[in-house]
């Protein structure tokens, strides 16, 4: 057991921190939930790419470093620290991408991931219906099968950064009449430009307007749009959800670098001594968070799937992102009030972390049931 | 970077977990509670066969097999899970203490401590000392330095049972030992059998509330009651990253965290455990009791948790996260 990076991995870490150095901007860009940010956001993954630094371990033919799992987070750790941009390319890269390596053709592969590297197409995910949140399976967008494809009707709802994306991935209804409603479901790729697709952007609880809902009419998708199987949606869509709650989402660095800022914070400011403990419970939480992650992913360089265990990380990010963004907040006093300030937007952001991503309400059925073996109840 | 036990270190926490198992615990710690010793006695010889105490003596003294925080972090895990009484973390202490000691006294009382041949116990000047009246080697840690106390007072029972107070007697030899890391070895331990304590109860929990059924159902199909056991599991398995990564760096604020981590979680399962039993889980009785009460008891015991956070935050140079 041991907790040191070879030196080659050390290496890397030093490579990252000058390239980041040299290129993170002055100023931070304005929030990418806005038209201008959304941009300056889309030319910031250009300039990672240039570099080979926006998605390092893919396979170099996509766009990649080949770096594999632990240089990721070392590259994660970097790149926080350094205060560098949010991703707008997330959904694509830790959603999408995952899904198509696993399941997506050769042909797919080559013709999404290389522009989704560079930050040419931003991807939104569009799962989630107005009746279909926790219960998803539950959905009733359609698919319906026509001359050399589908035609995608319904609606879509609260999808991240659709009012600015480029492109779509969801699951819809391709066989309304199967027993059980995960089945007959099919995931598939679509153009928020296509004819048909009427975008609606909803104000998130910050006013920020790149939430939105997809209203779509006979939407038109080719075949080779498909991801695996008609009608093995589910199984697919299931077999990546747990990147979104697990490591590569929300990454040990992200929380680290927000602890340390926030101790920063205190020392600055200082406080009473029931807010230093806060502070010691974010610096306490953040490391846990990393050592669990720098577990798991030996278990996983070891050859273990990522299981149930991605519903404890995403239950412990989600409340101690809350938790250290409270506590910043409460040490400003007044001065956190105003919406502008880089706490009050981080804190407003981490506010929907139990939502996303699956109801912490959800995850815990989860470790219940899968983790601790007890009896399923009523959902 | 590999960040898991190996083999060796998952075999000897299942060989421990055998032994304690075959051991009856439950039964030494009722008797160790009335102040009677012998069984308490043999099951230290046995763990001290297994090398439970040579973990934190160095191999240059006879019978040494450390420093082995690693290994003693997987110990104190079983240790606690199974409930095992006596003055555990302080031996190690002590071990860790008479390390730095002058060489004649180390010589003398390292090999003891580490065949189990004697227990120690350590305390602060004024403080209580876990089970003065059975260990046989009692430290006062005191401003000036270690001494060999001559003597203990009477015994105060603790909210645990199985933790028995003693004031040490003052005076006694004034040891050239520096006490260095002994703080560090002392809740890193703590830490571990904290852990472990609240490993426990996690498990007996979760096996009582599939047994248990009222309206019809087993109380562990009830949703209130999962996500209350899915708390206690989070809360569980993010320490436990915390108490190897202490082992691993040593450095004082690693374990302080490590400690803060592990003993919140295990006490936050304690009230979910006690809460999820109902009126048996207050049965002293119920052997669910032995670790109830030790949950909280850990949670004070070298350095509290206000004592311990302000470590982290203070400690930003020795952290290096
Ligand atoms: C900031 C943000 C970004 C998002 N981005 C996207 C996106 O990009 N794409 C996308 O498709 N979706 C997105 N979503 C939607 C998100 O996935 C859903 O909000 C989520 O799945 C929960 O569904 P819901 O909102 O309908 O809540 P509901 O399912 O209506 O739940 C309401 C409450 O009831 C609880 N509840 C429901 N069922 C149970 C149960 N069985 N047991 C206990 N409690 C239960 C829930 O936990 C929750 O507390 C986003 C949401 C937010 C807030």
């Amino acid at each position: 057991m041991d907790l040191a990076f070879s030196p080659a991995d050390e290496a890397f870490r030093t490579e990252v921190r000058q390239w980041l150095h040299a290129r993170v901007p002055r100023e931070p860009l304005p929030s990418l939930e806005t038209a201008d940010g959304f941009e300056a956001h889309r030319a910031w993954e250009a300039e990672l790419a240039a570099d080979r630094w926006s998605v390092v371990d893919w396979p170099a033919e996509y766009g990649g470093r080949d770096a594999g799992l632990l240089r990721w987070l070392v590259f994660e750790e970097e790149y926080h620290a350094a205060g560098a941009p949010g991703r707008v390319g997330q959904n694509g890269i830790h959603l999408l991408a995952p899904t198509l390596f696993a399941h997506g053709t050769e042909e797919q592969r080559a013709r999404v991931l290389p522009p989704m590297a560079r930050g040419e197409v931003i991807w939104a995910q569009a799962w989630s219906e107005p009746e279909a949140g926790s219960d998803l399976a539950s959905l009733r967008a359609r698919a319906v099968r026509t001359d050399g494809g589908w035609l995608l009707s319904g609606q879509k709802t609260w999808s991240s950064r659709a009012a600015f994306a480029d492109r779509a991935f969801g699951l819809f209804r391709s066989d309304p009449d199967t027993a059980k409603p995960h089945q007959g479901l099919t995931y598939l790729m679509f153009a928020l430009r296509a004819p048909g697709v009427r975008v609606r952007p909803l104000a998130r609880l910050d006013g920020k307007p790149a939430f939105a809902e997809l209203f779509l009419d006979e939407v038109f998708v080719p075949d080779e749009d498909v991801i695996g199987e008609p009608g093995q949606g589910w199984r697919i869509a299931m077999a990546t959800a747990g990147n979104e709650r697990g490591l590569m989402l929300r990454s040990p660095g992200r929380f680290l670098a927000a602890a340390r800022r926030l101790e920063g914070l205190w020392r600055e400011r200082g406080g009473p001594g029931s807010e230093r403990d806060r502070v010691a419970d974010a610096l306490i939480g953040a490391r846990a968070y990393q050592l669990f992650t720098y577990a798991a992913a030996s278990r996983f360089l070891d050859g273990e799937a990522v299981g149930p265990e991605s519903s404890l990380n995403k239950v412990f990010w989600s409340e101690l992102d809350i938790a250290l963004h409270e506590t910043a907040l409460d040490l400003l006093g007044p001065e956190g009030e105003p919406a502008d300030t880089d706490w009050a937007q981080r804190y407003v952001f981490a506010l929907a972390g139990p939502i996303y991503a699956g109801t912490n309400e959800i995850q815990r059925d989860i470790i219940a049931e899968r983790l601790l073996g007890l009896p399923k109840g009523r959902r | 970077m590999r960040f898991l036990l190996d083999d060796g270190q998952r075999a000897f926490a299942a060989s421990l977990d055998a032994l304690l198992t075959a051991a009856d615990p439950a039964g030494v710690v009722r008797e160790w509670s009335r102040g009677d010793h012998a069984s308490g006695r043999a099951l230290w010889s046995r763990l001290a066969r297994a090398g439970v105490f040579a973990l934190a003596v160095p191999e240059t003294y006879e019978g040494g097999l450390g420093p082995r925080p690693v290994e003693l972090a997987v110990a104190f895990v079983e240790l606690g899970r199974h409930a095992v009484p006596g003055p555990l973390v302080e031996t190690v202490t002590a071990a860790v203490l008479l390390t730095g000691a002058d060489p004649g006294i180390a010589e003398r009382l390292l090999p003891v401590l580490a065949s189990g041949e004697r227990m120690a116990t350590v305390a602060p000047a004024g403080a209580y000392a876990l089970d003065g009246d059975a260990a046989t080697l009692r430290l006062s840690w005191e401003p000036d330095g270690i001494r060999l106390s001559p003597g203990h007072g009477p015994v105060r029972p603790s909210l645990d049972p199985a933790r028995r107070l003693t004031p040490l007697a003052p005076g006694g030899e004034l040891l050239d030992a520096p006490t260095g890391q002994a703080l560090t070895w002392a809740r890193l331990a703590t830490a571990a059998q904290a852990l472990g304590v609240g490993l426990a109860l996690l498990d007996r929990t979760v096996g009582h509330v599939r047994r248990r059924t009222q309206f019809g159902a087993p109380v562990g199909s009830f949703q209130a009651v999962k996500h209350r056991l899915a708390d206690a599991k989070i809360a569980l398995e993010f320490a436990r990253p915390l108490v190897f990564g202490a082992a691993l760096t040593l450095r004082p604020a690693d374990a302080a965290a490590a400690k803060v981590a592990a003993c919140e979680a295990a006490y936050t399962t304690a009230r979910t455990a006690l809460q999820l039993h109902g009126a048996i889980g207050y049965t002293a009785e119920y052997d669910l009791s032995l670790w109830l009460t030790k949950a909280r008891a850990l949670r004070t015991a070298w350095g509290d948790p206000h004592e311990c956070r302000a470590l982290v935050v203070s400690a930003a140079d020795d952290r290096r996260w």
